[in-house]
This record gives C-alpha cells, structure tokens and sequence, in this order.
C-alpha cells in the first residue's frame, strides 16, 4: 500500500509517508478503525529510519488522525468521516483541474506547472513557520 | 540518551601533516549516523583510530564508554562492536559454511533467523571457497558475519561500495533492522542517496575537521536554497548574514545556500527591493558539495 519515499525529492521522507497514510485514509484504503503496520514493519518494508517512522507516527497521532494504543499498534481514529473527505477531495480535484486548464491555456508545460506548484507550496511551508 | 561513541579533540598527524584535527562527535545509541567526507579527508584514519588499529597524536575516544587507547579495553570494544570494512579478513580456504560456523562460535547472542534469512537473501552458496566468490558476494559475506552477531554497535566502512541496486537495498534494510532491534549503526559512504534514505544524523569530516554535524531531519528543515533577482548591483557582503554559507552573483540573480535562518535572508532580498524572491530545498548530495566548496 505505501510507496517507497523518493529521499532526494526536496520533501522531507516523513512529509512524503505522512501524506501518503493522510491519502490512504481520504481515499478509503485505511479505513477509520485500520490497524497501521507496526514502526518495525514499515521501516523495514520502506526501508526507511524507525525514528522517522516513529515521529510519522507522533505527528499523525497529535493531529488526530490515528492513535497509539499502547502495546497493540496504532490505528486509524474511528472519529473521521470519510463521506465528507471525499466531497472536498472532489471539490479540490474541481479547482486543481480547472487550474490547470487556466495555466495550460497561458501556454505553461506541464513540468512548469508542476514545479510552479512545488514552489509556492514550498514557499507556503517556509513562510508560515513549518 | 546514551552515547555510544565519543571522540574528544582525536588528533592524528603524521609528520607535519594533520590528518584529523580535534575531532569532536558523538553518535547516541539506536542512532544510525552517517560519516561523510571525501577521500582523503580523515574518515578512514578516523575509523582506524577508533578500532584500534592506530594510535592517536592527541586526544581521546570512548566506544561503550570504554577507551579506544587502552589496551584491555580495546579488547572488550573489539567484541561488543562488529567492524566491516574494505579490506576484509576473510579466510580464503574456508567455505561459507564452514566461515560461518567458525564465526558463530565467537558469538554466544548469535541470531540464527538472521544468518539464515540473509544467506538466502544475498544468495551466498554455502559449499563454495571464500577466494572463489565474486567481490560482491565477500562483501555481502562480510557484512552477514557482521550483522548476525547481534552486536549492540556497527562500524561499517563503505557497506555497500560495490555492490548492485537489489543487494544494496538488502543491506540497507538489514541495518533498518538492526536499528529497530536497538543497535547502533555508524557508517562511512560515499552513497549519498542512501544515507539520506536511512540515517537519522549525519557527520562530515573535510581536511581532518568536522564541518558538519547534524540531525538529518535539522538539516533537511533548515538548508535551503534562495534565489533572489534584484535590479540593482549587488555585493556578497550585501548577504553577510548569519546562516548564509555562500553567495553567488551573476547579474541579477543572487543564489544563497542558508544552513539556517532562512527568514533574515528572505527579509534582506526584501529590504533589497527584490522582484523575486523564490526558497527551494536542498539535496544533501548539494549540500555535501557545497560544505567543500566553501572552505577550500
């Protein structure tokens, strides 16, 4: 189910496994009450730092998206509703299709939109103190 | 957090040259620490000198809080602490097996589901001579002979030097594995890709000196690249600025490597009246480069 991060990508390796267990969860594949693999098992499938893991883990457990039962593992909360994810995820996928439209029409290349993208995301992070 | 290995002002000179100057590091325990430097600038005297192998001008180590000088504790690091480097000591007349059993025997905490599962994983013929297996097989030998000790530290020279894609993920994730189970893992490489894939601190040593000693994660947060257009001539004192490791003019454009502090430097492009300013991360290949450069 998890991708292996891309270390090199400019996204940190805990952004990249924490977006994708955020996009598990919005898209269903983890359902709310989904046992997570254990820190051991994901590192090692990953190959990845158990620290890094770990501190995906904290910080997915801080936001309320999963919590770390002790001794049994860590699950996807029961408390999120996944019909309503998946309205603003399709509201989302409406302003990011029509987005691209706008910009392929200024006569951008698909890269230059991606990198456009990437950069003010990047900018966004830094500037609001990340 | 304990410190599993602690240098304090190691010194190696031979002759009038300084080999390694007044190292300071420390690596704590569960940590997988990644050494980096180019040839030449003191890894390897620094790994010798922590093994034993050589003696130091000044200064001191501790492994496990023992002496890395000292006789008799030199003796007792040897057997808590599993070393893997290039030149390894293998027995060319031995088989696998019989290099195994040998190895095994030294090794009361032994794990036997390691040794097996990497004997399949790296595909190591059991009946075969050592002197008949191929470069990568004796360095995949070297390091299961290593990880199956169940050593509580790993000091691993270049670990997968040599060795193709598929048998470096193995390895990779054998010392994951090993770091779950609570070892601790200090490794040279010259892979950038992988430290950054799998270490959670990194040292560079350039010249005999430590240049740079970080979390991974502090370093991926805090080092950034900035690129700023200003229309009007602009000096590299201009960006003086704490955090600012190198300035590059070339007309309009100012690029700054930042190691921290990126939020001065964005605010001085501003006070500059910059028409762009843009923030981009770094690769820590980049970094690795850029850290030699500037102090050429």
């Amino acid at each position: 189910m998890f991708r292996k991060p891309n270390p090199a990508s400019g996204i940190p390796i805990y952004v990249q496994i924490e977006e994708q267990i955020q996009h598990a969860i919005e898209t269903g594949a983890l359902m709310p009450g989904a046992q997570l693999p254990s820190i051991r098992s994901l590192a090692e499938t990953l190959v990845i730092n158990p620290h890094t893991v770990a501190r995906v883990y904290r910080d997915l457990e801080n936001g309320g998206v999963i919590e770390i039962r002790h001794g049994l593992g860590a699950f996807v909360t029961e408390a999120r509703r996944p019909r309503v994810r998946t309205g603003q995820m399709r509201s989302a996928q409406k302003l990011v299709r029509t987005a691209i439209k706008q910009l392929k029409a200024l006569g951008l290349e698909e890269d230059e939109i991606r990198r456009l993208v990437d950069a003010e995301m990047f900018e966004h992070e830094t500037t609001s103190g990340r | 957090m304990e410190t599993i290995l602690e240098t304090d002002k190691l010194t190696k000179r031979f002759g009038q040259f300084e080999a390694v100057s007044n190292l300071n590091l420390r690596v704590r325990k569960g940590s997988i620490c990644a050494f980096l430097g180019q040839n030449g600038a003191g890894k390897s005297t620094t790994l010798r000198m922590l093994l034993g192998m050589m003696r130091p001008s000044e200064g001191a180590a501790y492994i496990l809080g023992l002496r890395i000088d000292d006789e008799a504790d030199s003796v007792h690091i040897r057997q808590r602490v599993a070393f893997v480097a290039e030149d390894k000591h293998l027995y060319d007349y031995m088989t696998v097996q019989q290099i195994l059993r040998f190895t095994k025997s030294f090794f009361p905490r032994w794990k036997d589901g390691l040794e097996n599962e990497l004997l399949q994983r790296f595909e190591l013929p059991l009946d075969r001579k050592i002197r008949k297996l191929s470069k990568g097989m004796r360095t995949k030998l070297a390091l299961l002979l290593a990880f199956a000790r169940g050593s509580e530290f790993f000091i691993l020279d270049e670990p997968t030097e040599g060795l193709d894609p598929v048998a470096t993920e193995m390895v990779l994730q054998a010392v994951v594995s090993l770091a779950v189970d609570g070892a601790t893992i200090f490794f040279s490489s010259h892979q950038i890709a992988e430290v950054e894939q799998i270490a959670d601190h990194v040292l560079m040593i350039h010249n005999g000196k430590l240049v740079l000693d970080s979390p991974l994660d502090r370093i991926k947060d805090e080092y950034r690249q900035v690129q700023a257009v200003i229309n009007r001539p602009v000096q590299e004192h201009d960006f003086k600025l704490d955090g600012v490791e190198r300035v590059y003019v070339d007309g309009s454009t100012v690029s700054l490597i930042v190691s921290h502090n990126v939020d001065a430097v964005m605010d001085r492009a501003h006070e500059l009246n910059a028409i762009s300013v843009e923030v981009a991360p770094l690769t820590l290949k980049e970094i690795f480069l850029e850290t030699v450069k500037a102090r050429l």
